[in-house]
């Protein structure tokens, strides 16, 4: 696959404060790239740096073969951005500013079908700063997709919305990747990461703690998964316990717990349906990004 | 050149749905001229050698919008675009920087230009305002005049930490100029000391710039060589002190 980013060594200091230690990281085209970690540790320096708005104190970086600091505003043209800290004047109107923005590119997409599928259509004539956050943030979305970038950069996204304008969000961002662009997601929420991305780098201090596919982060974690149900009718457990990968079965009156690792659900499944067990709260708990995070940094992400 | 006309005119657009900016960028003025021609009229008088309230007093208002576009005006639109993030979202688009900057000179420039003529057609038609022997230099001055002030507007928005910084700053650099330049009142009525000590505010030579270009002495080489002066080192200490965020 084509890398359409390309960091090497990024390192970004601010006077006495070092933003950025040492970031390495590639992104292919047509992938969601999550960029996750807590708040300082650098996320946003390094995107920035990647998108031309920073000059990086050393490392080498490409994006569409192009090099940011020297070629700024041609990258510019083919890329689109949603900052994490960004307003428009308040009293420009929505149509306003898409109409303006328009101006800004060498080739851009006719803007009303983007306000109607960003839900803005009926705030056209609306002025910024009378928009609710979630508006604002979709407006931001509809300026970033104006030049039909091949990639876009969206920094905390979804930060400040309610879960359901979050989901919906989330299913934007896969229709943005759908239509062949490649994103690269810079959130704190591991959960959005899990959820989104194709690929991720968990970022701490400054430098990549791991960077995978959300699966292996958490399969290489090597820490098992649960199964979880109620049995019916004086079910004996011990028959899960020779099952393979089961580690420990923990019964509690009718509440039953399979600890272990490997495809667990479906031995367990199995062997039930032998038993005629028929559980209607069967469910698996599995590690997820969050414990990945706890056994990089010895720390909770939201710590 | 588009782009550069699209967002002069957004820009425009936006500085009219300001109403307290456009209150005393526009409207001050207009109300001072009523006022005091209502009071004394623009009959000559040996007390502003030989000529009308009005005729001396027009020329002073171009030069008050023109002080309160550069102290005030450019400064803390510049400062409040700055802290809400708005310049960092511009900055993320393929304008040049020196785009974003030169929309918002053009936009000032205009909303001088839109000051002048209100306050001239109003003069005009209420108190039959003498026109200027030089239009056309009239205007070449306000233009250098304004591209001198909003200099100094970009390198004050560039010192001021915020926007409500750069009002307070302006504010009080503006009034004192205000009343002292001949901008906001006849310098006729200043003691000496004082006409004396205005020479050392930049406002009094856009009023006597524009003085003598209205009354045909021609060009003010003093205020041309002050405001030409001030222009180039505003602009290059403000290349060095500007910030985008």
């Amino acid at each position: 696959m084509n890398p359409v980013i390309e960091v090497d060594h990024l390192r970004k200091t601010y006077g006495a404060v070092t933003a950025v230690e040492d970031i390495s990281l590639h992104v292919t085209a047509g992938e969601i790239f999550a960029i996750v970690g807590p708040n300082g540790a650098g996320k946003t320096t390094a995107v920035e740096s990647i998108m031309g708005l920073r000059r990086p104190d050393s490392g080498e970086i490409r994006v569409l073969g192009l090099n940011p600091q020297t070629q700024g505003r041609e990258l510019k043209q083919r890329i689109g951005i949603q900052l994490q800290q960004a307003a428009l004047p308040n009293r420009l109107k929505v149509w306003e500013a898409l109409d303006l923005f328009a101006t800004f590119y060498g080739r851009s997409v006719p803007w009303e079908p983007l306000l109607e599928a960003w839900g803005l259509a009926d705030k056209r004539n609306a002025q910024f700063g009378k928009l609710s956050g979630g508006q604002k943030q979709r407006l931001f979305i509809a300026l970033a997709l104006l030049n039909d970038p091949e990639v876009v950069f969206l920094d905390e996204l979804t930060t400040g919305l309610d879960p359901q304008a979050r989901r919906a969000t989330w299913d934007a961002v896969r229709a943005i990747r759908d239509q062949g662009k490649t994103v690269v997601l810079v959130t704190h929420f591991m959960e959005e990461a899990e959820e989104l991305a194709d690929r991720l780098a968990i970022i701490d201090n400054g430098r990549v703690a791991a960077s995978d596919t959300p699966q292996a982060l958490i399969q290489n974690l090597q820490a098992g998964s649960r199964v979880r149900f109620t049995s019916q009718n004086g079910f004996d457990a011990a028959v899960l316990r020779p099952l393979p990968g089961v580690t420990q079965v923990e019964q509690h009156g009718r509440h039953i717990t399979v600890h272990g690792s490997g495809p667990l659900l479906s031995h367990v499944v199995t062997t039930l349906t032998a038993a005629n067990q028929n559980p209607a709260d069967l469910r698996v708990e599995q590690a997820n990004l969050e414990d990945v995070f706890l056994a990089l940094t010895g720390r909770k992400i939201r710590a | 050149m588009h782009t550069l006309s699209k967002m002069t005119f957004v820009e425009l657009k936006l500085k009219l749905r300001e109403p307290i900016s456009t209150f005393f960028t526009l409207v001050f003025p207009l109300l001072l001229l009523l006022l005091f021609g209502s009071i004394y009229g623009n009959e000559p008088t040996p007390f502003l050698g030989g000529r009308g309230n009005v005729d001396v007093t027009v020329p002073g208002y171009i030069a008050m919008i023109i002080g309160t576009l550069g102290i005030i005006g450019l400064p803390v639109a510049l400062a409040e675009y700055r802290d809400q993030g708005i310049l960092r979202r511009y900055r993320a688009t393929p304008l040049s920087s020196s785009s974003i900057l030169s929309a918002q000179v053009v936009t000032n420039l205009a909303i001088a230009l839109l000051g002048m003529a209100l306050i001239v057609t109003a003069a005009y038609f209420v108190y039959d305002l003498e026109l200027p022997a030089a239009p056309l230099a009239v205007l070449v001055a306000i233009v250098f005049s304004g591209i001198s002030f909003l200099a100094v507007g970009f390198l004050l928005a560039g010192l001021m930490p915020t926007a409500s910084a750069a009002q307070a700053v302006g504010m009080a650099i503006y009034f004192p100029m205000l009343f002292l330049s001949g901008a906001g009142l006849p310098q006729a009525i200043l003691p000496d000391t004082l006409v004396k000590f205005s020479q050392v505010l930049p406002l009094t030579h856009v009023v006597n710039l524009l003085q003598d270009l209205w009354t045909g002495e021609g060009w003010n080489m003093t205020a041309v060589l002050v405001l030409g002066g001030m222009m180039i080192v505003a602009t290059a200490v403000s290349t060095r002190t500007f910030r985008w965020e």
